[in-house]
């Protein structure tokens, strides 16, 4: 279960992001990479996740960016930075996917919830995930393939929350829907990725792990 | 409380989301412990939600963080630098603005045309009646079939046209127009 975590672990490093934003707000502006460096690849990885393209999510991480630097006197402290440099990221990756891809069809799945209850696949035991599970480039990237299959609502949810550990409500005024809507499209996303996955990585994709007997890593 | 398959996996999100009311929490535990599938289930969402909360998980191109960094810097120059660039700018627009405000005098105005495609109108006789619709750009003689929004126009003369910002229209105008080339006299010139 993702927990309310933030890249700046210790009171000293966000006092220290806290007076970075106070000194960029009074104009040493050359300190703002310093303060968005800590989030440069969630940032990334959440314009990724809308536009499937590494180019385009680039750019569009660097546009969300400057908006950033822009309006980065209306921020308000009782939100996180974090939460709110990724809320600028995903509005801009938004718009400029309607900018540059208003002729792609997204699959009609996309468009609203499916309706029914979801039943996941019956599998054997997918229990263990030894923590070098992630240093393998293969396994990571049968992941990006999972999480790319699943159609657009559920995607960004999943991201929102599940990678960038953004709670229920931030998800759900990031994305401008209800947290009803957000919990029944995690719901939906989280069992569809692990029926996507349970096949290889509980089975034929690990065989060449070194599964840690007997050892939950949560 | 008893619950099913059905109903642990509509709700198995919002268990491990810690969401669920202290009851359905022990029955949903209870059905965990009885039933292998429900299990497996929850095994394997858990296994989701710790793989992708893995920052390694987030695989960023190369150079990605120096060309962020290079952008931004092209955007953030210091301020004292800017400052020059903003007083440069400064004197511009006061140029600008000057040489705006001598357009608009008297002397030098010009009428300005409802479209910026829009001929102006030398060679029409300031004097000649002329066609108008309130919702078009251009004049026309009375008749000509290019007329738009019929039902609205009205008829002025040529001058009050063009004062305001009125074109004459190509085809039932070209005469004029073409008579102007040939010509150095116009109506601006004649007005001025």
């Amino acid at each position: 279960m993702p927990e309310e975590v933030t890249s700046l672990n210790s009171p000293a490093e966000r006092f220290n992001e806290e007076t970075l934003i106070r000194r960029v707000r009074e104009g040493e502006h050359e300190l703002f990479y310093e303060l968005i460096r800590p989030y440069e690849r969630r940032v990334y990885a959440a314009a990724f996740s809308i536009l499937r393209n590494e180019a385009d999510a680039e750019d569009a991480a660097q546009e969300a960016m400057l908006k950033a630097f822009k309006h980065i006197r209306q921020f308000r402290a009782e939100a996180r930075f974090s939460t709110w440099l990724i809320q600028i990221t995903v509005n801009e990756a938004r718009m400029w996917r309607r900018k540059e891809h208003a002729h792609l069809i997204e699959p009609i799945v996309d468009h609203e919830d499916a309706e029914g209850n979801y039943v996941p696949r019956d599998f054997a035991d997918w229990r263990e995930v030894p923590s070098e599970t992630l240093e393998r480039k293969e396994i990571r990237e049968k992941l990006v393939e999972a999480l790319e299959s699943l159609g657009q609502i559920y995607r960004e949810v999943f991201v929102l929350r599940d990678m960038h550990h953004l709670s229920i409500d931030e998800t759900a005024k990031t994305l401008g829907i209800s947290t009803a809507s957000v919990k029944t499209r995690l719901l939906r996303a989280r069992l569809m990725l692990r029926d996507l996955l349970a096949p290889g990585l509980g089975g034929s994709w690990s065989t060449r792990l070194h599964f840690a007997k007997g050892t939950k890593p949560w | 409380m008893v619950v099913n398959c059905e109903q642990v996996w509509q709700e198995i999100s919002n268990y491990l989301e810690d969401d669920v009311d202290p009851n359905l929490r022990a029955a949903m535990e209870a059905h965990f412990r009885e039933c292998d599938r429900c299990r497996s289930v929850l095994d394997g969402t858990r296994n989701v939600i710790q793989l992708y909360g893995d920052e390694r998980m987030i695989d960023v191109p190369l150079g990605f963080g120096h060309r962020l960094q290079h952008r931004l810097g092209e955007s953030l120059q210091p301020t004292r630098r800017r400052f020059l660039g903003w007083m440069v700018a400064a004197a511009a627009a006061v140029v600008v603005a000057g040489s705006f405000e001598l357009s608009r005098s008297s002397v030098f105005r010009q009428p300005e045309l409802r479209s910026k495609h829009a001929q102006p109108g030398n060679g029409v006789p300031p004097e000649m009646m002329v066609v108008v619709s309130s919702g078009a750009k251009i004049f026309h003689v009375s008749g000509c079939p290019f007329i738009h929004d019929k039902a609205h126009v009205r008829t002025i003369v040529a001058r009050e046209a063009l004062k305001q910002g009125y074109a004459p229209c190509v085809r039932c105008m070209k005469k004029y127009l073409q008579a102007h080339l040939a010509s150095p006299h116009s109506l601006h010139d004649r007005r001025a």
